[in-house]
């Protein structure tokens, strides 16, 4: 029998896909409270208990100095080697506030969705979310959710702020660098761009390289525990974690704040074999990749080496180095030691090189 | 890391430096042809380090830097054009033509991605047949193997909506002209070692004999690039000139005999413009007139500019495909791109160098390229 030119079916719209993230599920209707009510409040419930959201969350009363911050995640793939978005959303905002010195409390997470992304997917990346702040015991207490018409947004987008308790005495401040300082990375710097990039343009390295994204509390609280972070003794003057711009920023905005040189010894940076080899054949620094779970600290003169053997208490940190120190103001405000023994300028990161790895 | 740490031993290299020291009588001048071995030199401090025993000049050999300012200006408008996608090495993108770059085409609208190798574009072209894809064909011998298969891989496919915008060049055509020009005073050279894998090394036999210059072909790591110049101050100090190969883990004297015969089944060699040098006979490649289908210029001719005139411009050369001033010095008044790239000045005695010139905001294309001289010395050499 020949077929019909048409196709029969109900002149009715069968409505979104069940298994795709529509519009409607931004619109504030029954198919949005039921995202929220089975796909989302689950995940983020506290003691199993999953209530209605209220407008605000209200937190307990609390005395001492609070810690807040906010970050935005649009990184492209969602899915990578040793992470996704969701649980970069959480680490990042996490790290934000561990690194001032602050114990991560309670945190919101605001999700911008394309239309169209696999339901699936969201859940992934949401479980993924909830079981970082699990890891951490953060709690995740207020969100939000917009769907954008497709081509308006890429797949995902979340924003997490956070709040934390501020454990003193926080680190001194880069403006308290003084030459003879002492400068360390908590471990080998540049894989989270790496791992990014790998993903992203199939660069078929094998296994694929792997992302650092991890929480930095437990490395800060291991100066807190040696006493070297205390009200008696403070030998930290600044921490910071190296995302954008890696260490080669932070460097920077140090240097920029003491007025001093900070210089590095190439050879005494730790790196992995397969991030040096990546960015060897991209032509790239690993001192201006980004991580999302390593920190570069300045911490006074004479006491780099004990620092470092409390950083490598935390597994997190087991491969802390100290990698350079502070100098009068010299040739350049940031400098390199090459292996061959001479010293040049370091420069700061220029342009977009790694455009949306976090 | 295997294959990296063992070429970079400083102790190794602090030997080759003595043994350098050791063998040159008088202030010697060398010119490494290649951006790459540029970098290498300067990010290692080998430059900085022989300064005062051997002058290392840095010649042209970074290919988004010599790719015409017209080219880019072709590719802004054809990635601009409804259906179209520019697709290019991600160096290519951010280099300015008359005045702007490929990533300013983006954000105006046009669609401009970046691949790591040319086959990649064919594949989007695969997966996106309602999209034309132009791939921006830049470099070297090195390069331009990869660009030719991509073309014998889109004919094999049949697909119609590819093409490449090709802007290849040759190094020893380059090299021949600056050793006519008359202020040129290289004494020898370290040959890219990247280019000889492909081509093999015979080719420089002829160049030795009419120059009476050492060539020696270079690798890229610190003890590659020392052994190179320490090969070719001691041929300059026994006063001989000869072809020597310090790159044979990677280099064969015939070079590799598939990828040449894929390069002269697509292009033929061509008359070329070189950005800040102007047209160098010989100095390039073209697609064969059997792929002209996959020549974007033949593709989208309706949107070339015409013609420039030679009471437009005083250099005029009829050659230049790309129908203006081909000798790249009516750019800008400010760059001396073209004397850096020639090896006529540092890029430090350019006024502009590091002052209205950086990598933030560059006025030539040496400054953008992760390859160029300019913007070498202002990664390691800048002090503040």
């Amino acid at each position: 029998m020949q077929q019909p030119a048409w196709q029969l079916g109900c002149p009715v719209s069968l409505g979104p896909q069940p298994d795709r993230v529509s519009l409607a599920h931004g619109e504030g209707g029954r198919l949005m409270r039921r995202l929220i009510e089975e796909n989302i409040l689950p995940r983020f419930a506290q003691d199993g208990e999953v209530k209605a959201p209220p407008d605000a969350a209200i937190l307990p009363e609390f005395s001492g100095e609070l810690a807040f911050t906010t970050d935005s995640f649009v990184v492209s793939p969602l899915f990578f080697p040793g992470g996704d978005i969701g649980r970069l959303a959480i680490i990042g905002t996490m790290n934000d506030l561990a690194v001032a010195g602050a114990l991560p409390m309670w945190i919101s997470l605001s999700l911008i969705i394309e239309e169209g992304l696999p339901l699936p997917v969201l859940e992934s990346v949401l479980e993924s979310a909830a079981q970082a702040a699990r890891e951490a015991g953060v709690q995740v207490v207020a969100g939000d959710t917009k769907v954008v018409p497709a081509g308006a947004a890429d797949g995902l987008f979340i924003t997490t702020s956070g709040i934390g308790r501020v454990l003193p005495p926080p680190p001194l401040g880069p403006e308290t660098i003084q030459p003879g300082d002492e400068l360390i990375v908590s471990g080998p710097v540049g894989r989270h761009g790496i791992a990014i990039l790998a993903a992203r343009e199939q660069l078929g390295l094998i296994p694929p390289p792997e992302t650092d994204c991890a929480c930095l509390f437990d490395p800060v609280n291991q100066l807190r525990i040696t006493g070297l972070m205390s009200d008696d003794r403070n030998v930290v003057r600044a921490i910071r974690d190296a995302t954008r711009g890696g260490v080669t920023a932070i460097l920077h905005e140090w240097s920029q704040a003491c007025g001093h040189t900070l210089t590095v010894r190439e050879t005494a940076v730790p790196t992995t074999p397969d991030t040096r080899g990546s960015a060897e054949l991209l032509g790239l620094d690993p001192l201006q990749i980004a991580c999302e779970g390593t920190m570069l600290i300045a911490v006074k003169q004479g006491v780099g080496e004990a620092v470092v053997q409390a950083l490598r208490n935390s597994p997190q940190s087991r491969e802390a180095a100290v990698i350079g120190e502070v100098r009068e103001r010299g040739l350049a405000p940031v400098t390199i030691q090459r292996s061959l023994g001479t010293e040049q300028p370091l420069d700061e990161p220029s342009g977009a090189m790694l455009p949306r790895i976090c | 890391m295997k294959h990296l740490d063992e070429f970079r031993d400083p102790i190794l290299a602090r030997r080759l430096v003595d043994e350098i020291r050791r063998t040159v009588s008088q202030q010697r001048v060398l010119m490494e042809v290649c951006g790459g071995q540029t970098h290498s030199l300067l990010r290692h401090g080998i430059a900085v380090e022989l300064e005062d025993i051997v002058e290392l000049i840095h010649g042209p050999g970074c290919p988004v830097c010599v790719t015409p300012a017209e080219a880019i200006d072709f590719a802004q408008q054809l990635a601009l054009e409804p259906n179209v996608s520019v697709a290019s090495f991600g160096d290519m993108l951010r280099v300015p033509g008359s005045s702007r770059s490929l990533l300013d085409a983006r954000s105006q609208g046009g669609t401009v991605k970046i691949v790591y190798s040319p086959l990649d574009a064919v594949e989007l072209a695969k997966s996106n047949p309602d999209q034309h894809i132009v791939f921006f064909a830049v470099g070297f011998e090195t390069t331009a193997p990869t660009t030719a298969l991509a073309v014998l891989q889109a004919a094999g496919l049949g697909l119609e909506n590819f093409s490449l915008l090709v802007s290849h060049v040759r190094v020893l055509p380059a090299m021949d002209a600056l050793m006519q020009t008359p202020e040129c005073r290289v004494e020898g050279f370290l040959a890219a070692g990247h280019v000889c894998t492909v081509t093999g090394f015979d080719e420089y036999e002829n160049f030795v004999e009419r120059y009476k210059t050492p060539v020696v072909v270079t690798g890229f790591e610190p003890l590659d690039l020392l052994d190179g110049i320490l090969d070719c101050v001691t041929q300059l100090e026994t006063g001989r000139s000869t072809v020597t190969n310090r790159y044979a883990r990677s280099v064969q004297q015939g070079g590799n005999a598939s990828a040449q015969e894929i390069v002269h089944k697509v292009y033929e060699i061509a008359d070329t413009t070189w950005r800040g040098m102007g047209v160098i006979p010989q100095g390039g490649y073209r697609l064969r007139d059997e792929f002209s289908q996959f020549d974007a210029t033949h593709r989208f001719h309706s949107l070339q500019q015409p013609k420039g005139t030679e009471a437009e411009c005083p250099t005029f050369n009829a050659f230049d495909v790309w129908g203006s001033c081909p000798s790249g010095v009516c750019a800008s008044d400010e760059c001396r791109s073209g004397e850096v790239l020639t090896g006529l000045i540092k890029p430090f005695e350019c006024d502009a160098f590091g002052t209205s010139c950086s990598p933030d905001s560059p006025l030539g294309a040496p400054m953008v390229s992760a390859e160029g001289a300019c913007a070498a010395y202002f990664k390691y050499q800048r002090t503040v």
